[in-house]
């Protein structure tokens, strides 16, 4: 094999502008991918981040039938106490999970008592909260990053049209599950950042003052966000945490919950997707430049070698070796357009980390973006170069193989 | 008996409706370690006997056995296998390999088709280029080396795999004269040290005379077979 190798190298080396023709454009075209895919990636990355650990959590269980109805916060379909205490225990016995944060979600009239309006609010365990969802703090811009009992986060769309400002003092008038109106005084302990995506304009208040102002004698949750240890095993934990929670059934006989992962939660899941759909646009492009651009070049070897192969089949090479011949060759110019592309891509990767490019997602800006390059990426890349090299050789080697030596020792 | 044996045989070539008949049931035996040359003019059927012979094609009928093996049937792996094993080759263009050194081309039968080990390998093509005085050039390209120097290099290569045949079509052609007469007296040499039955064809009336036995061939059939008395043994 080492003789093959050094052979297609030397035929290679033969052509010289050719070789590094098609070697300069299957390095653009794994370049390309390359950087695409890492700053794609990253940004997808980011923006899932944004979304889950800012406010929706990774993933949430709520009443079955809740989330259908979730644009009214229904109070009627919060968890129960009994309900919300064997939730607890399922969640416990996952060992994926490190955090999780039960909410109450309601709506109410906030008033700076000149003016009123509506606001969405989430009464929680602070501290729950921002393990659940620990870019939330982040999102407080003035006023202290804690949540205390009486005071509010408000979102600062709100804090900007009622010019209400931190330690001011505000009324919450909410509606309680059995049609009660009630009130209660808060005072405004910080002014959150607007964030993309659902709840990203909700305010928060503790978890004891929702009850008390909804006049819950133990607190009813609508939902619990949850926060895995690693992200990547959303879906196994989904599995089997879904499972555990189907075989909770209420009364009549009917799943007591339902678990929604962030993709069926955020619209910006059909953003991820698109992304992710592009990626593989972009492979394919890079699989058609690779297939056509070594294929060209590997029907013009056999083509301008005919008289060689005949005179190598003469001798006695068998077919099996004049084939391989030809798929090394196009596989070590593959090879050689990948090392060279994953090397370059790195590099540019680098460099557009180290400019440290700012980006606007929603209301959020100067989010830096920073790509990264995975080496299961480089290795798919790398493979997927290596594969279509070989099939883009497989023709001509195999009509090499196949040429009688006769025709080919006559060729002119 | 025989290194081949022909019986005759025949070669028809089909150009749609058109049979050209090349070779018209021709019958000969070469003997083992004979320097034979095949001689005709231009269209005779010279290469067609010699690619024949060389398991490049088959008759289309008759019988043509080679170093024991009936060599009309073989498939193409088979034919290659055999090639590789019996039968050395010489070209008129020499067809040396460009991207191989000097050393490399004689090496390539034996890594390619033959697997011989590193150490047996190395002591043969350097045996192979020093008789054909070639080792000195060992390092040398084709292109860095003259036509003459080029054949004498087929020659090692036909040789390295110790065939009991080694056939040469024209292989003198595009060389001139004294090159031409060098090349024969090389392949004599070679005949004589290593035994080898060398068969050649050429229609240069120069060289002709330094064949052993001239086979003549017009129109596709042997015409006539003069010996010369040449020493082949």
């Amino acid at each position: 094999m080492g003789k093959i190798i050094k052979i297609a190298v030397r035929n290679l080396l033969r052509y010289k502008r050719r070789t590094l023709l098609t070697a300069t454009l299957v390095t653009l075209g794994v370049v390309f991918v390359l950087v695409f895919t890492s700053i794609a990636g990253s940004f997808k990355q980011m923006m899932i981040g944004q979304i889950t650990d800012s406010m929706l959590g990774q993933i949430q269980v709520h009443r079955h039938g809740y989330v259908a109805a979730i644009e009214n916060l229904p109070l009627n379909m919060n968890l129960k106490p009994q309900a919300y205490g064997r939730l607890e225990e399922i969640i416990r016995q996952q060992p994926e999970v490190a955090a999780y944060s039960p909410r109450i979600k309601f709506g109410g009239m906030f008033s700076n008592f000149a003016e009123t309006t509506n606001i969405r609010l989430n009464g929680v365990d602070p501290a729950r909260e921002f393990a659940t969802v620990p870019l939330l703090p982040g999102r407080i811009t003035s006023g202290a990053k804690a949540l205390d009992r009486g005071g509010i986060l408000i979102p600062e769309l709100l804090a900007k049209g009622m010019n209400v400002k931190v330690g001011d003092t505000v009324v919450i008038v909410a509606t309680n599950q059995s049609g009660s109106v009630n009130g209660k005084q808060f005072k405004v302990s910080g002014v959150l950042e607007s964030a993309t995506g659902p709840g990203g304009r909700d305010g928060y208040v503790h978890i004891d003052d929702a009850a008390e102002l909804l006049r819950m004698e133990q607190p009813e949750i609508s939902e619990v966000a949850i926060k895995l240890k690693d992200f990547g095993r959303l879906h196994r934990v989904e599995k089997r945490l879904g499972a555990a929670l189907s075989a909770e059934l209420n009364p009549m006989g009917k799943p007591l919950f339902e678990l929604h992962t962030w993709e069926k939660l955020s619209p910006f899941f059909s953003i991820a997707k698109m992304l992710t759909l592009l990626t593989l646009f972009i492979k394919v492009m890079l699989i058609a430049i690779v297939l056509v651009s070594i294929m060209n070049v590997m029907v013009m070897a056999v083509y301008e070698r005919v008289r060689e192969i005949g005179t190598i089949a003469a001798i006695g090479t068998p077919p099996a070796t004049i084939r391989a011949m030809f798929l090394v060759e196009g596989l070590c110019l593959g090879l050689f357009g990948a090392i060279a592309g994953n090397v370059i891509g790195t590099v540019i990767v680098l460099i557009v980390n180290a400019s440290r490019i700012s980006f606007e997602f929603g209301r959020q800006s100067g989010l830096i973006l920073k790509a990264q390059v995975s080496p299961p990426d480089l290795v798919a890349v790398s493979a997927i170069v290596v594969v279509v090299s070989i099939l883009a050789s497989l023709q001509p080697a195999f009509k090499a193989s196949r040429m009688e030596p006769i025709k080919a020792l006559r060729h002119v | 008996m025989g290194v081949v044996i022909a019986e005759h045989v025949r070669k028809i070539y089909r150009a749609g409706e058109t049979e050209v008949e090349a070779l018209r049931g021709v019958s000969f035996e070469i003997a083992a370690a004979s320097f034979v040359s095949f001689v005709g003019p231009s269209g005779s059927g010279k290469t067609t006997l010699l690619n024949l012979i060389g398991c490049l094609d088959t008759p289309s009928a008759g019988r043509l056995t080679v170093c024991g093996t009936d060599v009309s049937t073989l498939g193409r792996s088979a034919g290659a296998g055999f090639r590789g094993q019996e039968i050395g080759f010489i070209f008129q263009d020499f067809n040396l390999l460009p991207v191989l050194t000097v050393y490399e081309n004689v090496e390539y039968p034996l890594l390619m088709v033959r697997k011989t080990p590193e150490a047996q390998r190395r002591e043969r093509v350097l045996r192979l280029l020093d008789a054909v005085g070639m080792l000195e050039q060992k390092d040398k390209y084709p292109d860095q080396i003259s036509g003459g120097q080029k054949q004498r290099v087929a020659v090692a290569r036909a040789l390295v795999t110790e065939p009991k045949l080694v056939l040469a079509d024209e292989p003198t052609a595009n060389l001139d004269h004294a090159t031409a007469a060098l090349v024969i007296a090389l392949m004599k040499r070679m005949r004589d040290q290593f035994r080898t039955t060398f068969v050649f064809s050429t229609h240069d009336p120069r060289i002709v005379g330094e064949a052993e036995i001239i086979h003549t061939l017009e129109d596709g059939e042997l015409t006539g077979s003069t010996s010369q008395g040449g020493a082949n043994g």
